[in-house]
C-alpha cells in the first residue's frame, strides 16, 4: 500500500478510536450522577412508581454497556433520547425529544461560526503572512502588540465593549442577537453581526500569531536562504518555496482555530442571548437536563475531533517525504 | 598573529565569564534592563496580588453586604454604585480579586501537581505507563475543555471544590504535555546518561539532573496556565455555572449587571459598571502575559530572529 | 590548473562585517582584503569562529538576517554588490555567482525534484530554455559521476544520499556556467571514502568550466587539493595568504602551522600483553535491526585502543555495549577477567566505577546548572565517599591535573571555552579513578589546538596512572596520535584488529585500503595521485 494511503488510514482509525472513547465517556457520566437524580428530576412529590418508571426508560435498569451500546446505535440514527425538562412528578410527560430541540439551535450555531470562520480565516492568514514578511516593521510590531492585548482578553469583555459602542452609544446593530426560522437571511446577517465581530476579533488574533510564528521558523530553512542566493524574489521565495512546504503548519493553525471558535461560540451565544447549541447547552447544565447536556458535548467534541483529523490528513498528503516515498 | 603553539595554556582559552553576583542582585539587573511592558505587567501584577491579600481591609463594606438600593448610580458612598441587589460594587470588586484569582491560583497548583509530576515519571519511565498516560491525555484533550467542564459541572453541580479539581484535572493534561514534551529533551541529554552510569538512583536524576534545567519552561507555563484557568473560571462564573453567589466574583458581577449596559447613553457611568470586572479580568490576564513574555525572553537567551 | 591568471574578476577590500548578539553589534569580519581573478580557486581556511564563511557570502554581497556590513567594498567584474540594491544583487545570484552549501540535505527544497532546482536560477534568468537545461543537468550529473544521471533528477532530495545530493548541489551551481562558486564546507558533512568522490568530481567540473572558486574549509589537506591559493582567517582578520605549495611548505605564520598540529603528533605503540577489558563475540541490535556482528575486540591494560570507522559502522554501538546501556544479544564483555553483567542495572557500584566514559560534545555531556565544582566533586562523593575539605582538597588537585586552576571551580559550563569543558569532562571520569575509559569522538568537535591539546593530556594521564583507553574515533591522524593498537570497523563487523603499525602499513583489505587511501594528505597532488592508482 501507498505510504500516504497507510498513513492516513491509520490517522482515521485513530480518529474513530478517540471518538469511540469519548462518547464512551460522555455516556458514562449518566452513571456518575447521584442516586436520587430520579427524584431531583421529577421533583419531591414523585411517587416510587413514577421514578421507578423513569428509571426503567433510560434503562438503568440494565447493565451499563447494553446501555451504552443501546445509545451509541441511536445516536447514529439521529436519536439522542428525551429531554428531562418538562417531566413532572404527576408523570404526565411534556418533554421534547433531544435531537428536535437540537436540530434548529445547531443550524444557528453553523450559521454564526460559518459566517465568522469566512471572514475570519482569510483575514487571519493575510495579516500573519504580512507580519512575518515584514517583520519587526511597524506594521508587525503594532500588529503584535494589538493581538496580544485581545487574546488576554476574555471573550465576554470584547462583546461588551462592543455592546456599548455599537449598541448602546451609536446604535448600529441590535446587541439581541434574537433570531428564529422566519427570520430573513439579511437581517439575520445584521442580527449576528455583533456576536460574529466578537468572534471574528478573538479567532484573528490567535490565529494570526500562530500564522506568523508558523512561516517565520519556516523560512529560518536553510533551504530558503538557498533559494535567495540563487536569485528569487521575496514573492518567488514566498510562494515557490515555502508554501509548498507551510500546508501542514497552515492546516494545523486553521483547525485549531475553529476548534477554538466552536468553544468561544458558547459565551458569546449567552452573551447576545442567541439561540444556539451554546446557550442550549448552558441552559441545560444549569437544570441540570443530561441527556440535552450529553448530546451537545457531543456535538462539540466530533467537530473538535474531525477538525484535528482534517487538519492532520492535510498535512499527510502534502508531505513529500510521504509522497514520494524512497 | 605570532603566538607559537608552544605556548599554548588551557586555562587561557578564551570563554565568556560572567561576574559573580548574588540571587538579588541578578534579578535587580534583569529588571534594570526589563522592557516597559514588563515593568507595566509586574507593577499590575502586585497591586493585584496586594488588593487580593488586604480585601478585608481595603474594602468599604462587607463582602455581601446589601443596602436599600438596587443599581445604584456612582456616587460618593458608592464609588461604583449598587448591584441588581444593592450590594457596593466597589466592595465586590476587591473581594472578587481575593475569590477569583484565589481558586484559579489553587487550581493552577494542583494542575501542575497532577500533569508536572505524571510528566516527569512519564518522561524518565518511556514505557507502558507513558504509552497509557499519552494516551489518556489525547482523548482528554479530544474534547474542547469548557464543554467538559460544563458536562462535568452539570453532574457533580457548581461547588468550588468540584469547580477546582474539574478544571484542574483537565488543564493537567496540557501540563503533562509540555512536562513530558521538555523533559525528555532533557532525559536524552549526555548528562543524564552519564549519571545512570554512574548508578546515580532515579530519585537523584530526577531532582538533581532533570528538574533544574526544565524549571525556565515550566514557570513561564505556570504564568499562562494561571491566565488561562483564570478565563475559563471567569468565563464559567460568567455563564453562571462557575462559582455561585453570594461569592463575590468578577465573571458573576459582569452577568449580574450586563443589564446596565443598555442605559448607556442616557449615564455612562452606569454603562461602564459592568465592564469594570471584565477590564479587571482583561488587565490581569495582560499583565501575565506581558510578565511571561520577558520571562521567556530572558531565562531563555532566546530571541527573534532579526 | 594552468589556467591563466590575469584580470581580476572579486576585488574585496576592507570588508567589516558585525553580528547582533547580546542586544548588541560584534564584530565578525574586521576588514579583510580578498582579491580573485578569472579561473583562479582560493581556499579560506580557518578555525570555528574565523567568520570564514560570513566572508564567502560577504562575497556574494549577502550577509546573514542578523549582520551588516559597516565599512568597505566587493567589486564583482567591476559591480561594487554592497551598495546595491536586493533585487540588483539578485540579478548575480545563481546565475554569475552561484554558492555551495554544507548540508546539502537542509539545503534542498524537500517539495520539488532535484532537476527542477538544479535548472531554476538558469531558466528564471533565461539563460537558457526550460528543456535545454535540462538536458544541460543530465550532462552536468553524468560529468559529476552520479548514479543514473538521466533519471536521478526526478527524485526529490530525501530519495538520494548525502554525498550525491553534495554533487547535485554542484551541478546545480555549475547549471548557469557562473563566474564564480562559492563552496562552504561541501564536504564536511560526509565520510572519507564518499569525501573522496566528490572532491575529485567538484575539481573536475570546476577546471573543466573555467570558473573561479573560493573554496571554505577547516581541512587545510581538503582545500590543497582544490586550491592555487589559501587564506588562512582567525577571529575575522587575515593571519596570510600565500600559494598553495609555498603555504604547506613553509608557512610564515605559527598559527597556521598551528592548523595540522594534530597530525605532528605520534605515540610511539608499546604491545600489551594483559587484558583488562574484552568483547568477545558480541552481537547487539536496535529493536529488529542488528547492528553488530561477532565483534571482538581486547583492550590491553595501560596502553589505548582505537576503533575506527566511518558512521554506521557501529564503534558507538559498541562503546554503549561496554557501559551496560544496550545490553548484547550475543556475546560477553570481560571485565579484569570476569564476565561483566550486561544490564547496567545489574553492575555493581565498583564496577561501574571502573569504566568511566568521555563523550564527544563535552556540551551535552555537562549539566549546565552545575558548577565545574559539583560535576567534577559527584563521583568523589559518590564513589569514594569523600566530603569536606577532603572533597576540596582532591577537586583542586584534578583541576591542576587537567591544567586548570581553582578559579574554574565555580564556573558553569555556558563559561568554559570548548577545551576547558572537555577538560572538566576528563576530570569528572578520572576522579573516579577508573582502570578503563571509553573515549568516543572526544576531540572531533574541536579545533586543531585544542585537539592536539587534549590529545597531550590523555597520553600524559595514561603514562601517569597507567589507564586504558578505547578511543573511538573516525580520524586517522588522531589515531596515529594517540594508539597503540587499531581496531577497523565496516558496517557492524571488525575487518581487523592489530598493531598501530601493522595495521597501517600494507598489506591491507579490502575496507582497510579504501579507507586509509580515502584520508587527505597534507600534498597538493594527492588526489590526482589517488585517482590515477584507483583508476
Amino acid at each position: 500500500m501507498h505510504p500516504v494511503l497507510a498513513t492516513i488510514l491509520k490517522r482515521l482509525g485513530l480518529g474513530v478510536a478517540t471518538l469511540f472513547v469519548v462518547s464512551a465517556i460522555i455516556f458514562s457520566s449518566i452513571s456518575l450522577l447521584p442516586g436520587d437524580f430520579g427524584e431531583a428530576v421529577l421533583g419531591q412529590a414523585a411517587t416510587t412508581e413514577t421514578v421507578a418508571a423513569f428509571r426503567k426508560e433510560l434503562g438503568l435498569d440494565k447493565p451499563a454497556p447494553v446501555r451504552y451500546l443501546d445509545w451509541v446505535s441511536s445516536v447514529l440514527k439521529g436519536d439522542f433520547g428525551t429531554s428531562f425538562s418538562g417531566r413532572a412528578a404527576s408523570g404526565v410527560d411534556r418533554s421534547r425529544s433531544v435531537a428536535e430541540l437540537i436540530a434548529p439551535r445547531l443550524k444557528n450555531t453553523l450559521f454564526l461560526a460559518g459566517v465568522t470562520a469566512i471572514i475570519a480565516v482569510p483575514l487571519a492568514l493575510l495579516i500573519g503572512l504580512t507580519a512575518a514578511l515584514y517583520r519587526n516593521s511597524l506594521y508587525d510590531r503594532g500588529v503584535n502588540a494589538l493581538t496580544l492585548t485581545t487574546i488576554s482578553m476574555p471573550e465576554f469583555f470584547v462583546a461588551y465593549i462592543l455592546i456599548l459602542l455599537l449598541s448602546s452609544l451609536w446604535p448600529v446593530f441590535p446587541s439581541l442577537a434574537n433570531v428564529d426560522a422566519s427570520t430573513e437571511f439579511g437581517e439575520r446577517l445584521r442580527r449576528i453581526a455583533l456576536p460574529a465581530i466578537t468572534l471574528t476579533l478573538v479567532i484573528v488574533a490567535h490565529m494570526m500569531r500562530m500564522t506568523r510564528a508558523a512561516i517565520i521558523n519556516l523560512l529560518a530553512s536553510p533551504y530558503i536562504e538557498m533559494a535567495l542566493l540563487k536569485g528569487a524574489s521575496r514573492s518567488e521565495v514566498i510562494l515557490k518555496h515555502a508554501l509548498p512546504n507551510a500546508w501542514a503548519p497552515i492546516a494545523t493553525v486553521i483547525a485549531f482555530n475553529l476548534a477554538y471558535l466552536v468553544v468561544g461560540v458558547v459565551v458569546v451565544e449567552v452573551v447576545f442571548v442567541y439561540p444556539g447549541i451554546g446557550q442550549l447547552m448552558v441552559d441545560s447544565v444549569t437544570a441540570r437536563d443530561t441527556p440535552v447536556v450529553q448530546a451537545c458535548a457531543l456535538i462539540f467534541a466530533s467537530t473538535y475531533i474531525v477538525l484535528n483529523l482534517i487538519a492532520d490528513v492535510i498535512g499527510i498528503v502534502t508531505n513529500p517525504r510521504l509522497l514520494h516515498p524512497r | 598573529m605570532n603566538e607559537a603553539p608552544e605556548s599554548y595554556a588551557a586555562a587561557a582559552e578564551v570563554a565568556v565569564v560572567r561576574k559573580r553576583r548574588g540571587r538579588l542582585e541578578r534579578i535587580w539587573l534583569a529588571l534594570k534592563k526589563a522592557p516597559v511592558s514588563a515593568w507595566f505587567g509586574l507593577i499590575v501584577l502586585s497591586a493585584y496580588i496586594v488588593v487580593a491579600l488586604f480585601a478585608p481591609l481595603l474594602a468599604p463594606y462587607g463582602e455581601a453586604e446589601i443596602f436599600p438600593a438596587p443599581f445604584g448610580p456612582w456616587e460618593e458612598a458608592h464609588r461604583f454604585g449598587t448591584d441588581q441587589i444593592g450590594r457596593d460594587i466597589f466592595t465586590r470588586l476587591i473581594y472578587g480579586a481575593r475569590n477569583t484569582m484565589g481558586i484559579a491560583f489553587v487550581t493552577t497548583l494542583l494542575s501542575f501537581a497532577i500533569g508536572g509530576g505524571l510528566g516527569l515519571v512519564a518522561a524518565i519511565n518511556r514505557s507502558w505507563l507513558d504509552q497509557i498516560l499519552s494516551r489518556a491525555v489525547d482523548v482528554l484533550m479530544a474534547i474542547p475543555s469548557l464543554i467538559f467542564a460544563l458536562m462535568l459541572l452539570s453532574i457533580f453541580g457548581s461547588t468550588v471544590t468540584s469547580l477546582i479539581v474539574i478544571i484542574a484535572i483537565l488543564d493537567s493534561t496540557r501540563v503533562f504535555r509540555l512536562t513530558r514534551a521538555v523533559a525528555i529533551n532533557v532525559v536524552v541529554m549526555d548528562y543524564v546518561e552519564a549519571a545512570k552510569l554512574r548508578g546515580e538512583k532515579i530519585g537523584w536524576i530526577m531532582r538533581r539532573e532533570i528538574l533544574p534545567n526544565i524549571m525556565p519552561p515550566l514557570i513561564a507555563e505556570f504564568g499562562l496556565r494561571f491566565s488561562f484557568v483564570f478565563l475559563t473560571i471567569a468565563a464559567l462564573s460568567f455563564l453562571g455555572v462557575g462559582i455561585q453567589p453570594p461569592t463575590a466574583d468578577w465573571g458573576s458581577m459582569v452577568r449580574e449587571n450586563a443589564s446596565l449596559i443598555q442605559f448607556a447613553q442616557y449615564d455612562i457611568k452606569a454603562g461602564l459598571t459592568p465592564l469594570l470586572p471584565a477590564a479587571a479580568i482583561a488587565l490581569l490576564t495582560v499583565a501575565v502575559n506581558f510578565v511571561v513574555d520577558w520571562f521567556l525572553h530572558t531565562s531563555s537567551g532566546l530571541k527573534d530572529e532579526h | 590548473m594552468s589556467i591563466e591568471h590575469n584580470d581580476v574578476l572579486l576585488e574585496m577590500r576592507n570588508v567589516h562585517i558585525e553580528g547582533f548578539a547580546d542586544e548588541q553589534w560584534h564584530p565578525i569580519i574586521k576588514g579583510v582584503d580578498l582579491t580573485l581573478k578569472r579561473g583562479q580557486v582560493l581556499g579560506v581556511i580557518g578555525e570555528s569562529g574565523a567568520g570564514k564563511s560570513t566572508l564567502g557570502l560577504a562575497a556574494m554581497g549577502f550577509v546573514r538576517p542578523g549582520c551588516r556590513f559597516t565599512q568597505g567594498t566587493v567589486h564583482f567584474n567591476g559591480t561594487e554588490l554592497i551598495a546595491l540594491s536586493e533585487t540588483e544583487k539578485r540579478a548575480f545570484w545563481g546565475t554569475r555567482i552561484a554558492y555551495v552549501a554544507q548540508s546539502a540535505a537542509a539545503a534542498f527544497n524537500p517539495a520539488h525534484r532535484l532537476i527542477d532546482q538544479t535548472c531554476e536560477a538558469t531558466v528564471r534568468a533565461g539563460i537558457s530554455s526550460r528543456d535545454e537545461s535540462r538536458s544541460d543537468a543530465i550532462a552536468l550529473y553524468e560529468s559529476l559521476q552520479l548514479p543514473d544521471a538521466s533519471n536521478i533528477g526526478e527524485r526529490y532530495p530525501h530519495q538520494v544520499s548525502g554525498g550525491q545530493l553534495q554533487r547535485v548541489m554542484t551541478a546545480m551551481a555549475m547549471s548557469s556556467r557562473p563566474d564564480l562558486i562559492i563552496f562552504d564546507e561541501p564536504t564536511t558533512a560526509l565520510d572519507v571514502t564518499t569525501q573522496v568522490e566528490v572532491l575529485s568530481a567538484m575539481r573536475k567540473i570546476v577546471e573543466h568550466y573555467g570558473a573561479a572558486a573560493i573554496y571554505i574549509t577547516h581541512d587545510l589537506a581538503v582545500v590543497a587539493q582544490m586550491a592555487d591559493d589559501i587564506k588562512v582567517l582567525r577571529y575575522g582578520e587575515e593571519v596570510e595568504e600565500a600559494e598553495t605549495r609555498v603555504m604547506l611548505e613553509s608557512p610564515k605564520e605559527a598559527y597556521t602551522r598551528s592548523l595540522w598540529s594534530v597530525r605532528a603528533l605520534e605515540k610511539t605503540e608499546e604491545k600489551g600483553e594483559d587484558i583488562v577489558l574484552s568483547m568477545q563475540g558480541i552481537d547487539a541490535a536496535y529493536g529488529s535491526s542488528k547492528v553488530l556482528h561477532n565483534v571482538s575486540i581486547n583492550l590491553p591494560r595501560g596502553k589505548t585502543v582505537a576503533v575506527v570507522g566511518e558512521s554506521g559502522s557501529g564503534k558507538s554501538t559498541a562503546a554503549r555495549v561496554i557501559t551496560g546501556l544496550l545490553p548484547p544479544t550475543a556475546g560477553t564483555v570481560q571485565f579484569n577477567g570476569e564476565a561483566l553483567p550486561s544490564g547496567l542495572k545489574s553492575r555493581t557500584q565498583s564496577q561501574l566505577q571502573r569504566i568511566q566514559m568521555i563523550y564527544q560534545m563535552a556540551d551535552t555531556a555537562m549539566n549546565p546548572r552545575q558548577t565545574v565544582d559539583e560535576i567534577i566533586g559527584r563521583p568523589l562523593e559518590f564513589y569514594l565517599g569523600l566530603s569536606g575539605a577532603a572533597r576540596e582538597q582532591r577537586v583542586l588537585e584534578l583541576l591542576t591535573m587537567i591544567e586548570l586552576d581553582e578559579s574554574f571551580l565555580d564556573r558553569y559550563p555556558s563559561e568554559l571555552s570548548g577545551g576547558q569543558k572537555q577538560r572538566v569532562c576528563i576530570a569528572r571520569a578520572l576522579a573516579a579513578e577508573p582502570d578503563v575509559i571509553i573515549c568516543d569522538e572526544v576531540t572531533s568537535a574541536l579545533d586543531q589546538i585544542v585537539q592536539e591539546g587534549i590529545l597531550q593530556l590523555l597520553l600524559r594521564l595514561q603514562q601517569e596512572f597507567g589507564i586504558s583507553y578505547l578511543f573511538i574515533t573516525h580520524d586517522i591522524a588522531t589515531v596515529k596520535a594517540i594508539s597503540d593498537e587499531i581496531v577497523v570497523m565496516y558496517q557492524g563487523e571488525v575487518v581487523e584488529q592489530g598493531l598501530k603499525s601493522d595495521i597501517l602499513s600494507p598489506p591491507h583489505p579490502a575496507y582497510t585500503e579504501l579507507l586509509l587511501s580515502s584520508v587527505p594528505e597534507m600534498d597538493p597532488d594527492w588526489l590526482s595521485t589517488l585517482l590515477k592508482e584507483r583508476a
